[in-house]
């Protein structure tokens, strides 16, 4: 069969789609945006019927996803680490209600930190979920999984983890298609009280979930995705997650392995694989793309037994993704290098597109802050981040998602006024709006920063929830009308629109400013595609 | 056959039309392909670089290790010189000579273009003229990949089926000045 040529992310979410995929729902997020967004474009996942959201948030999706499952549908949930601390309640919980229909939670995990705040490891919150965890070394491998995921799912009833890092999810190798299942049929559970988490049957669920802990991992042993290679010279035993395997085997071409090597890639993990490598092999070392969770494992608090080598000691470096060549390094080989960088390169760091509404949002409130004292704004998650880099430095915080205005609220209760938040549409809905409401009860004395133009950016122009919502959402949670002003970002404005920033700035209570202008990358392709059907 | 190709860049110059192109032939020779790239917030105007892999034996690791890449295949001067830790000693470089100037402290040109001819191995191609003049600005990109076109053990011809193929759906007018661009680009190479 011929191979197609697919990132990570679109074997993953080809994989659904020929294993009998009902509905994918996610919030974009780079590593783990292209799955849901190959579903929307995929002319046959449209031929089926199959619903790919994207939603308000991370945890409106899991919700939605555990939604569909209950009805006994096939369903995937799309997320990017960070996403999933948004959405870790339902996700957590989910674990407990069992699920009816297979669900997949997607989570791309970001070493390195390529596009992210931090790079949290997703396996600590399957592992913490209780649920099969399942990791790919390769794009092929990672159709494959999302089958098998489906598969134990409904096996076990239970919701199951693909973790995926950003090297996996943007490298495009060939696939072969494996599968063409039909969708399941609207079937509800057998028993209609098994996704009411009262005491009394959460109990007994959660019972349940444990009891299953052996028998996921007799699933582990048996398992394709955990392989074991033997080989002679047991001096030294490998033990490689994901596309650590990869940096492994890169280091040893035409297959030299020249010591046994567990590869894991399904999770919990292999206790009687991992025993015998252990019991067979001098030394272990631990390969990882993320945090050393199985070399914690092994390692224990006492770390009593054999050596055991991996980020805890400085094998390998305790942060950053793997690479061949700090792998290398690990494995005691040479270290390769080209040249050094000359010296007269300059770093180019990421900034505002020419012609962006945000840069002359910054232009005027830096210039109506020119009078404050500095240090009082707080910004979100998306392009406008980069207000944070010279020239225009015009913010002071960018934590998590919402977090601009909840900062700026408890900075004013500190006596910092006026607190300015800066926060874009598309994270205005997903997490700000709980937010704005808090300003509004307490009246606070913060200035809220929309900014509004029409789309998800930084990942590529999704759809935002907010479009044309936003001016509602404000009056709703209480900012009164004389206070929510709306300004379109543009250098002819700039005058009007600094006088208008520093009108609210004087105003002791919460105050909304939309600066509304279309994202110029959409408006752009907008206009090319408008240029294409008039020819 | 095995080629470890560094394709660099400024987010949005097209480095992935490149990379894209490159693919296609690889995937009509039959070969093994891995190709990583960059999404998310280096797109926006700052460095970008994608790790193309092609080769007639299994690819393991997405990433090219340091010092082991073939080639180095750069849309701007600067970027080029940015992913020398991960040229071999005899490696290529093949880059665009016209630099992309979104920083405030970009070098004196001078200085980067004899950096680059510092390099034994090494292709400096006016690409943005070479394609201004072939009535395609867009192209500057694919007159660069006809540039490291003799370097990468590729068949032309099956360069040239894959421009067909990317641009398929763009209408015979963009495959037409891609494949000049292409032929162009090969040309200055290898007159150099």
């Amino acid at each position: 069969m011929q191979k197609l040529l697919l990132l990570g992310d679109e074997a993953i979410a080809l994989g659904a789609i020929d294993s009998g995929l009902s509905g994918v729902y996610a919030y974009p997020g780079t590593p783990s945006t292209e799955i849901t967004e190959y579903i929307v474009n995929s002319a046959i996942a449209k031929q089926k019927g199959v619903k790919a959201k994207w939603c308000t948030n991370e945890k409106t999706a899991m919700e939605a996803a555990l939604g569909m499952s209950y009805a006994g549908k096939r369903a995937m949930v799309c997320m990017k680490h960070v996403g999933l601390n948004v959405a870790a309640d339902g996700f957590i919980n989910s674990a407990i209600t069992g699920v009816n229909g297979g669900l997949i939670v997607v989570v791309a995990d970001d070493p390195s930190m390529h596009s992210s705040q931090n790079e949290q490891d997703s396996r600590f919150y399957g592992k913490f979920a209780l649920i099969p965890i399942f990791e790919p070394f390769s794009q092929q491998e990672a159709y494959n999984m999302v089958h098998y995921g489906f598969e134990i799912s409904e096996k076990y009833n239970v919701p199951v983890m693909l973790r995926i890092t950003t090297r996996m999810a943007h490298s495009r190798a060939g696939v072969v298609r494996k599968f063409e299942k039909e969708q399941n049929l609207l079937k509800l559970p057998s028993n209609l009280k098994q996704f009411i988490l009262l005491p009394v049957i959460a109990k007994k669920n959660y019972r349940k979930l444990l009891d299953n802990q052996v028998k996921f991992e007799n699933e582990a042993e048996i398992s394709n995705f955990n392989k074991y290679f033997n080989v002679k010279d047991k001096s030294k035993g490998l033990i490689a997650c994901g596309i650590a395997y990869n940096y492994i085997m890169e280091n040893y071409q035409n297959n030299n392995l020249p010591y046994p090597l567990l590869v894991i890639g399904q999770h919990p993990v292999p206790r009687k694989m991992i025993q015998k490598i252990y019991s067979e092999c001098s030394e272990i070392y631990v390969f990882e793309d993320g945090y050393p969770l199985i070399e914690e494992l092994l390692k224990g608090i006492l770390n009593i037994g054999k050596p055991i080598h991996g980020r805890l000691d400085g094998t390998l470096p305790r942060n950053g993704e793997l690479t061949p060549n700090n792998v290398a390094v690990a494995l005691g080989l040479e270290d390769t290098y080209g040249q050094a960088v000359p010296a007269v390169v300059a770093p180019r760091p990421p900034s505002l597109c020419k012609g962006c509404p945000h840069n002359d949002t910054f232009l005027a409130l830096n210039e109506a802050l020119k009078d404050y004292s500095k240090g009082r704004v707080f910004s979100d998650i998306g392009c406008y981040t980069l207000g944070a880099l010279p020239p225009l430095e015009s913010i002071n915080s960018c934590v998590d998602m919402g977090a601009s205005i909840t900062m700026a609220y408890g900075a004013s209760d500190a006596g910092l006024t006026p607190a300015i938040a800066v926060i874009g549409d598309s994270t205005f809905t997903h997490s700000g709006m709980t937010g704005l409401l808090d300003c509004a009860t307490h009246k606070a004395n913060v200035k809220v920063f929309i900014l509004d133009n029409f789309t998800t950016g930084m990942t590529g122009g999704q759809p935002s929830a907010a479009l044309n919502k936003i001016d509602a959402i404000c009056l709703g949670v209480g900012i009164e009308p004389e206070h929510l002003r709306v300004l379109k970002p543009l250098p002819k404005n700039h005058d009007e629109n600094v006088k208008i920033i520093k009108e609210e700035l004087a105003y002791n209570g919460p105050s909304v400013i939309i600066t509304r202008r279309e994202c110029i990358i959409t408006l752009d392709k907008r206009m090319r595609e408008k240029f294409i059907k008039h020819n | 056959m095995k080629k470890d190709i560094v394709i660099a860049g400024v987010g949005g110059q097209g480095i992935l039309s490149i990379a894209t192109t490159i693919g296609a032939a690889a995937i009509e020779m039959g070969l093994f392909l891995k190709q990583s790239e960059v999404h998310g917030m280096s797109q926006r105007g700052g460095d970008v670089m994608s790790n193309m892999r092609i080769s007639a034996q299994e690819i393991y690791s997405d990433l090219i290790p340091f010092g082991k890449a073939d080639i180095i295949i750069s849309v701007e001067p600067m970027e080029s010189l940015r992913y020398l830790p991960y040229l071999s000693k005899n490696g290529w470089l093949i880059t665009n000579s016209i630099p992309y100037n979104n920083i405030p402290n970009y070098p004196p040109i001078e200085t980067i273009l004899s950096e680059i001819k510092k390099l034994p191995n090494h292709v400096l191609v006016d690409a943005d003229n070479i394609a201004k003049e072939l009535g395609s600005e867009k192209s500057a990109n694919i007159v660069i990949l006809g540039a490291a076109s003799p370097y990468l053990d590729i068949p032309f011809e099956i360069l040239i089926s894959a421009i067909n193929k990317i641009f398929k759906n763009k209408g015979q007018n963009v495959i037409d000045l891609n494949v000049k661009a292409l032929e162009a680009g090969r040309k200055h190479a290898l007159s150099h």
